[in-house]
């Protein structure tokens, strides 16, 4: 039953995707010669003056280029004309950076919190006004004091994913069921072990999803971040693309984006699913 | 009763604001000692077992337990939790192991293993050592508990309503291994119970306590069936029926209105209901 219903789902997927494109493409198709052209201006303007062709690219345009990307990831013609595939590790760098430091300031910082409902009620106003805000927001004020716009754009993926893996941490360590805990006292367990062996596992999976969530926030801001510091990275990329108004281009990028962010969403998914235990 | 009692509890009391859930308490249990305590739910039966554990401080009273007055929870004292409280993300043997390494923690990891699954196979789980508690039934996982507890070698066993959510047939079997395992290692267990067949089953004592608030110690009723019985032959003994139905009375009747003005809390009145005869003239 399950089986036949995934087999049912993907073939409404692939009939979707197919009646897409297929509307894509007509939708971008030449409306055959409009009119008697001077050649020498037909041959300035090429076929979108003299088909009538659409200045939207066609899928067949959009997946040859895409073909030719992953044929060629890493090739570097100087500053404006790099490589996607240098472009997403670019992204991907600053994004992990600023992640990675996100958990090594919400993990502990969490823990403290989630233990502790003075520090719990002390630090909420300040948690209050502060994940609201915009993490674009911070960036001049990080572009002043780091002066560096790549560390400007890895210090707003940090402030951008600190937020869900701080409270996701506190709520889980705070949530601990009581009764393992008094297993722990009457075990006379000491605080790291019982950090480490009660506490983290039992807070494992509502910790792992917090990451989750902040994976997905990092990726979608370092586009932002990085269209507007430049330079370097996927968001630089799609600027830069629709400044050479290659729509091709920016609809690749497009692609691209998506499809990190499936496969970042989907490592963490599987941790999580690693760490979760049935009850 | 024995002049030096393993636990002495004195006049312990727990009050929230001003009613107090229990006062006066007082009793003793005896080294090898198995003591039942039954009372009505909300009588505080459970936070006397968790200011014995140390896991929960009483308002007023001490508890001394081989003469030392206890602050905090003990390795010497095991708790079997009413819900298992195993940890789901360990297996069998990891659930066991963890207590062994906190009462021995120099053992290597060999000696520790080797120690959990004794204790596992003392409860019949051999096979299951590597399940998780997922995927063991609920009587399954109140054994885990058990050898848990037992695998620290504790001078006491606390149990609260162990066999509560088990349905009758395995509370039966776990029953009679409970009276095996504690009869063999000469364990002193405090055990808080709702089923008046178990408490006669298993205690030596059964302490009685009336509907809180302000809840007391009624009275404490000495088991004198031997002490070799089981659940099958139970009900053919002659001071079976009547221990039963004086805690059965007790607890329809007298646990409501209880005469306070002839009691003497430091003096809870001992009572041998099974030697009394003259209770069967008014059976029909
Ligand atoms: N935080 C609290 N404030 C007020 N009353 C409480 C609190 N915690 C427990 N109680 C009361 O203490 C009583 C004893 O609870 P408990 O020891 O669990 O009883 P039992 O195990 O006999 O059912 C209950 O009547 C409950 O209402
Ligand atoms: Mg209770």
């Amino acid at each position: 039953m399950i089986s036949s219903l995934r087999l049912r789902a993907a073939i409404v997927s692939t009939a979707l995707l197919a009646g897409f494109l297929l509307l894509w493409h007509l939708a971008t198709l030449g409306t055959g010669v409009v009119a008697d052209v001077d050649p020498e201006y037909a041959r300035l303007m090429g076929a979108t003056a003299v088909a009538g062709k659409s200045a939207m690219p066609g899928p067949m345009e959009v997946l040859g280029k895409f073909w030719w990307h992953l044929s060629h990831p890493f090739y570097d013609n100087g500053p404006n004309d790099k490589g996607v595939g240098i472009q997403l590790a670019f992204s991907l760098v600053r994004v992990l950076g600023g992640f990675g430091l996100a958990v090594a300031v919400a993990i502990p910082l969490g823990f403290l919190i989630g233990m502790s409902p003075l520090m719990h009620k002390a630090l909420d106003p300040f948690f209050q006004v502060l994940k609201p805000i915009s993490p674009l927001a911070w960036m001049p004020l990080a572009l002043y004091t780091i002066k560096d716009s790549s560390a400007s754009a890895i210090f707003v993926i940090f402030i951008c994913s600190l937020w869900p893996m701080l409270l996701n941490t506190a709520f889980g360590v705070a949530s601990v069921r009581k009764e393992w805990l008094n297993v722990a006292r009457t075990l006379e367990v000491g605080p790291l072990r019982k950090a480490l062996q009660v506490i983290l596992p039992a807070a494992a999976p509502t910790i792992l999803t917090g990451m989750r969530i902040s994976i997905g926030i990092a990726w979608l801001v370092i586009v932002a971040a990085e269209m507007l510091v430049g330079g370097t990275g996927i968001g630089y990329f799609v600027w830069n693309e629709w400044n050479n108004l290659s729509i091709t281009n920016v609809m690749n990028a497009i692609l691209m984006i998506g499809l990190v962010g499936m496969a970042l969403d989907q490592v963490l998914a599987r941790l999580v699913r690693l760490v979760t235990y049935p009850e | 009763m024995t002049v030096n009692p393993f636990v002495l509890v004195d006049d312990l009391a727990k009050t929230y604001g001003a009613t107090a859930v229990f006062e006066n308490l007082y009793f003793t249990i005896g080294k090898g000692e198995f003591v039942c305590l039954i009372g009505h739910s909300g009588c505080g039966k459970t936070t006397i077992l968790n200011a014995l554990a140390g896991l929960e401080e009483a308002s007023d009273g001490v508890i001394l337990v081989g003469g030392r007055e206890i602050s905090g929870p003990s390795l010497d004292r095991a708790v079997i939790f009413q819900s298992h409280a195993l940890m789901p993300w360990m297996s069998v043997l990891d659930n066991v192991a963890f207590a062994v390494r906190s009462r021995w923690p120099d053992w290597d990891k060999a000696k520790r293993r080797a120690h959990a699954l004794k204790f596992i196979e003392l409860v019949g789980l051999g096979n299951a050592a590597d399940k998780k508690p997922a995927q063991l039934s609920g009587g399954m996982k109140q054994r885990v508990g058990i050898a848990r507890a037992l695998s620290i070698e504790p001078k006491m066993l606390l149990m609260d309503e162990p066999f509560s959510a088990l349905d009758a047939l395995t509370r039966g079997t776990l029953q009679d291994e409970v009276l095996r395992i504690c009869h063999q290692t000469a364990q002193t267990v405090f055990m808080i119970t709702h089923d008046v067949d178990e408490a006669i089953l298993l205690a030596d004592k059964i302490i009685l306590m009336t509907n809180g608030p302000g809840a007391v110690i009624a009275e404490i009723v000495v088991n004198t069936m031997p002490r070799d019985r089981n659940r099958a032959d139970l009900h053919r003994h002659p001071h079976y029926y009547r221990i039963r139905n004086h805690l059965i009375e007790f607890l329809v009747d007298r646990s409501k209105q209880f005469d306070r003005s002839t009691f003497d809390p430091r003096k809870p009145k001992f009572t041998t209901p099974g030697l009394d005869t003259t209770t069967e003239e008014k059976q029909p």
